[in-house]
């Protein structure tokens, strides 16, 4: 079979697209896919883990909307780097620290699946980290607190509340 | 000879040591990941930007030198090809950073149990790595050089995302701990699948030796935790130790009862490799990994007196290509790199026994 592209070289690639449930099968050689950009696992650089990734990232995508990439997301890019969401999904990997801040809402989904998690609460840094340190200890001071007040132990429910408050103070005139 | 000690000797220092369970576990990673707020990851870094990042981390390391103790920068563009492939074969850094990354550099600690990478995948990766299952203290020592870098250095961090990376199955703690296990007993009574399957269930992921991509070779496995967003350092560590104990004693029982229902087989294995190792005059690669997995299982079992499994470490790492190739000084094809590997194992084995 010749490629339905160049109809010149054998077609090599034989592969079924399912865009907007619209099925349409096509037969081409390497060299017409790479000119047309065709993602193809198992050629050019092989299969990475970062392909996976913006695997996840596009099945994200064709479950909200029914066009799999919106114009929109197209625009949507890092202010800071440049990089457009559209590039982040084809390579998994942002181009500097403020792609978190300008992608947020969208990977989620990405990190649920890839950590089941999405919220670090791990190692925080010495300086800069304070605040979260300080959240981190009223956060758990305060469930602590309403776990006592259901118990009625008021006397220790009266401490942690005077911690929390000393907590609170330090924080806010730091 | 090369103004850079990391040529000199297959063996880095700290592999001398030894290490709990280092009959099973050959040695234990930590890295971890960071990266500078100000600058952009390498991925998309100018070159200008990379030699910044570089300039940057070089200096906080050296500001940090009382608390990290003596180190040596390699800056990789300095080195020969053959020189960079070594610090792959010692494992000192990864081959991303050897052959694809720009404006890179190593800082090494001298006995070469510490590494950080500069211009990796992230502008950090701190490395630690130590001899038998000792997870825990590499995580201890790695957590401790973040600190002191962080003194000098603005980290990229998040409040919700934690520390943040390149690549989104980094972010977090962008920590990857990992062991690096010798478990010839559950590969040759087949139940090697199953553990493997049953390791990448809890989160963790099994790999060759050398990382991502690269083939288990000579019974060697790198398991490693996968998860580093919404787990405590602490947790991750402590769930890689607590699988990492069950397949110790997974591998011991297997290793008892192969001795126990086949022991004249398995001393057979282990004694005809040991034969091919000293007197072969041609051996590859894959070869010369499965013969010194044996004879390390024949000296863990007191079959085979007077070698010391540092020795085996050692030739794991010599008889790699580059290694072979600096060692004999030579370039050579496949063919004369398999009569010199051959050559080396044989003096080497024959020497440890006079």
């Amino acid at each position: 079979m010749l490629c339905q592209e160049c109809q010149q070289r054998p077609a090599t690639l034989h592969f079924t697209k399912i865009i907007n449930g619209e099925k349409n099968e096509f037969h081409i050689c390497e060299q017409c896919a790479r000119e047309k950009g065709e993602m193809i696992p198992g050629t050019s650089g092989g299969f990475s883990i970062h392909n996976l990734l913006s695997g996840f990232l596009d099945f994200d995508m064709a479950g909200k909307t029914h066009t799999g990439g919106t114009p929109q997301a197209q625009q949507l890019h890092c202010e800071e780097c440049g990089m457009t969401y559209a590039q982040f999904r084809k390579i998994g990997r942002f181009g500097c620290s403020s792609c978190y801040k300008y992608f947020d809402d969208k990977i989620d989904p990405l990190l649920k699946r890839v950590h089941g998690g999405t919220v670090h609460v791990g190692k925080v840094p010495k300086r800069g980290g304070a605040d979260l340190q300080f959240q981190r200890e009223i956060d758990a001071l305060k469930q602590e607190l309403q776990e006592r007040i259901e118990k009625q132990e008021f006397e220790t429910a009266a401490q942690l509340r005077d911690r929390i408050r000393d907590l609170e103070l330090q924080r806010s005139q730091r | 000879m090369s103004e850079f000690a990391f040529t000199e000797h297959a063996l880095s220092t700290w592999m001398r040591g030894e290490g709990q369970d280092s009959d099973i576990v050959i040695s234990s990673r930590v890295r971890i990941a960071r990266n500078l707020r100000s600058l952009p990851f390498p991925l998309v870094a100018s070159e200008e930007q990379a030699g910044q990042v570089r300039e940057l981390v070089i200096e906080a390391a050296e500001q940090a030198k009382e608390d990290l103790g003596p180190m040596q920068s390699v800056p990789l563009d300095e080195l020969s090809e053959i020189d960079r492939q070594v610090l792959v074969e010692k494992r000192l850094v990864s081959p991303m950073l050897a052959n694809e990354s720009q404006e890179a550099a190593v800082v090494l600690s001298e006995d070469e149990s510490l590494s950080i990478m500069v211009n990796e995948e992230d502008h950090i990766r701190i490395q630690c790595l130590y001899p038998g299952f000792q997870v825990r203290q590499a995580w201890e020592r790695a957590t401790a050089v973040d600190d002191s870098l962080e003194a000098y250095i603005d980290y990229a961090f998040d409040d919700r995302r934690g520390y943040l990376t390149s690549c989104p199955t980094n972010v977090g703690t962008g920590l990857r701990a990992s062991v690096m296990i010798h478990m010839p007993a559950l590969v040759m009574t087949h139940q090697i699948g199953r553990i493997l399957s049953a390791v990448s269930q809890v989160g963790l992921t099994v790999r060759g030796i050398y990382g991502e991509g690269s083939e288990a070779q000579g019974n060697l496995f790198q398991i490693s935790n996968q998860i580093t967003l919404g787990q405590s350092e602490k947790e991750i560590v402590d769930n890689l130790e607590g699988i990492v104990v069950q397949i110790i004693e997974y591998e011991r029982q297997a290793r008892s009862r192969l001795v126990g229902e086949s022991k004249i087989r398995l001393y057979d294995r282990v004694m005809r490799s040991y034969g091919i190792l000293t007197h072969a005059a041609i051996i590859d690669g894959k070869e010369a990994a499965q013969r010194l997995s044996d004879v390390r299982l024949g000296v863990d079992l007191g079959w085979i007196d007077g070698l010391p499994t540092t020795l085996l470490n050692e030739l794991t790492i010599l008889t790699q290509p580059h290694f072979l190739q600096k060692t004999f000084g030579a370039t050579m094809n496949t063919s004369e790199k398999d009569m010199y590997r051959a050559q080396l194992i044989r003096d080497r084995l024959v020497k440890s026994k006079e």
